[in-house]
């Protein structure tokens, strides 16, 4: 049954477009996690302010003008420019660097060597108040965000495989666009780690504290300079997960998608993150597609994620590629 | 100002040259606890001076002030004849001072190339943005800072490993990239804490024999904690001793042998 075949190949290529996705979400916690040991539960809220930031900047908003307003009585809202996407994108990098420094500076320098608990908690903390600050700053309604990437069908991609099975794929642009920049941003965070003075250095830091205090490392550089790579990923996942599903709230809680990538692939790893996202995006499209719709009732995507990650606790708790966990007694 | 011109000749014909360190009137308390007891001495340029004493007698801790992993409470650190103000120990690293740490603490994660080359992070100059695109100059610059990490790593024999992570290999080995890595920095004083902890005779000659290279061939200044009595006469040319956070002896290996407060406190009650 070539019909059904090439339904399921359609549907695992959607899979592997939201795997991306995941896997660039989850690609922020790893770079926080492995370097600071902190398990960032900001992230998602962190890729929405970015989003908000961009749009906010691009299209002349007046940031904090309710607020502006309710003081003083005025009635302002916008700046009345716009501002190209490109210079937009810079001042929103320029934001989430500060964003960093800020992070580092007010929270985590008070909590260096505490449990990872508290680190956590702090975290849950600094989402809600970035939540609240982005609204406060940008206002809560929903927006479409718009830098000027492809969208719609891939046309080239509907008529060869109409060609090839009599079917034409529905493959988005914007999938395919995400992809290709999800795969320049993991090469070149992997040359950075591995090439640069400062990558080495933020792979020091990751290694052993003492150790890279000893060769010269100031670890709150190091941790600045991790926030606002992870500040930077949550824009670029932001400007994509914005411009598929809108700027809104719910774009926060993809934060919660990313917890099952990370327990496959392992916290630690940037590979595993990848790989993590791609089987989570594959898996619950095709499980949806090939079991829950047609046995189950549909709707197993909002779940599959999570049991599949429940399995992984059960038998592999540290995930395809984390480092193995050993308890020295 | 201290006097940066007198030195002295060791017994074995070395030139010793002006205080590079001086630890003046020096106390660290930990709550309640004197850890150190207003110690002074001094480190001087191209001498490998020895700190030794029983257990707890604070000579890590020492060491930690000189590194500046521990600030202390009353005294003060001359380095290089200025006082200095209490920094962070990566200020200290990036003054020029390199250490080793009792309990190996190297990147485990790294191959022992990358280890070295950690090391040389304090003489790398360019700005993140020129390393982020591999600009020239940093290309340059790494192409520099690793030859000498390769000169390094020929020197202390450890060729063969260059590519193989650190979590791989044995203690010995281990303890001679954490060297080589402290060696990298070029650094104006070593500070090696219990170099031949945990070793056996064998790998304790050939870290001796390396200490004593290393001296000779780069003329690094070294201060370094030891446990082995016979390891710390042979190498050092000078000894402090400690004893209950407090200095009892400070001289020659043959001075401070001689010297009865050192032979009641450490090194008559177990032998003699």
């Amino acid at each position: 049954m070539p019909e059904q075949l090439a339904f399921t190949i359609e549907v695992f290529l959607n899979g592997l477009m939201a795997g991306v996705l995941y896997a660039l979400v989850a690609l922020g916690f790893v770079l926080i996690y492995k370097a600071s040991g902190i398990f960032n539960f900001a992230q998602g809220v962190m890729a929405l302010f970015a989003a908000m930031t961009l749009y906010g900047i691009m299209n002349g908003q007046v940031p904090f003008a309710h607020l502006i307003n309710a003081i003083f009585g005025t009635e302002i809202h916008y700046f009345g420019w716009n501002v190209p996407a490109l210079a937009a994108i810079l001042l929103t990098i320029g934001v989430m660097i500060l964003l960093a420094w800020m992070v580092q500076r007010f929270i985590f320098r008070y909590l260096v060597g505490q449990e990872p608990i508290i680190l956590f908690m702090a975290t849950i903390g600094l989402a809600y108040f970035l939540e609240g600050v982005g609204d406060l700053m940008w206002g809560s309604d929903i927006k479409t965000l718009d830098v000027g990437l492809p969208q719609g069908i891939n046309e080239t991609i509907d008529e060869t495989t109409f060609g090839w099975f009599g079917y034409g794929f529905f493959i988005d642009n914007l999938d395919i666009v995400a992809s290709i920049v999800a795969i320049i941003l993991v090469a070149a965070l992997v040359m950075f780690a591995q090439y640069t003075k400062q990558g080495r250095a933020m792979r020091a830091v990751a290694d052993d504290h003492q150790a890279a205090l000893s060769v010269g490392v100031s670890l709150n550089f190091i941790w600045i300079l991790v926030w606002s790579l992870a500040g930077f990923v949550a824009l670029v996942a932001g400007i994509m997960w914005g411009a598929k599903s809108g700027v809104q709230f719910s774009l926060s809680l993809i934060a919660l998608k990313a917890l099952p990538v990370l327990m496959l692939g392992g916290f630690t790893s940037i590979p595993g993150a990848i790989v993590g996202g791609l089987i989570i995006g594959v898996g619950e499209k095709l499980f949806e597609f090939l079991i829950g719709a047609p046995y189950l009732g549909g709707a197993t995507e909002n779940w599959f994620a999570y049991m599949l990650a429940l399995l992984f606790l059960v038998f592999r708790p540290q995930g395809l590629f984390g480092e193995k966990i050993i308890e020295r007694v | 100002m201290l006097d940066q011109t007198e030195g002295y000749t060791t017994e074995d014909g070395r030139k010793i040259g002006g205080v590079v360190m001086e630890m003046r009137n020096i106390t660290l308390r930990f709550g309640g606890v004197e850890a150190i007891k207003d110690i002074s001495f001094d480190i001087r340029e191209g001498e490998i001076r020895a700190i030794i004493g029983p257990n707890g007698a604070g000579k890590s801790s020492m060491l930690n002030v000189i590194s500046g992993f521990y600030v202390p409470q009353e005294g003060q650190v001359f380095y290089k004849g200025a006082p200095r103000p209490p920094m962070k120990p990566y200020q200290v690293a990036q003054q020029g001072i390199a250490r080793t740490f009792q309990n190996i603490a190297l990147f485990e994660g790294m191959s022992v190339l990358d280890n070295v080359m950690t090391g040389r992070l304090t003489h790398m100059k360019t700005g993140l943005f020129s390393q982020s695109f591999w600009l020239g100059k940093a290309e340059k610059e790494e192409t520099e800072n690793r030859e000498v990490a390769e000169k390094i790593i020929d020197f202390l024999e450890i060729q063969a490993i260059r590519k193989t992570p650190v979590s791989r290999l044995p203690y010995g080995l281990k303890k001679r990239v954490e060297l080589a890595r402290a060696l990298a920095a070029e650094p104006s004083l070593l500070l090696l804490d219990e170099p031949m902890a945990g070793m056996n005779v064998e790998e304790k000659e050939d870290m001796s024999r390396f200490i004593l290279d290393v001296n000779d061939e780069f003329g690094t200044t070294i201060a370094l904690i030891e446990h082995d009595m016979g390891v710390v006469m042979d190498l050092s040319d000078r000894v402090v001793v400690m004893d209950y956070g407090k200095k009892i002896g400070d001289g020659t290996p043959s001075e401070v042998r001689g010297n009865q407060a050192v032979i009641d406190a450490y090194l008559g009650v177990a032998h003699d």
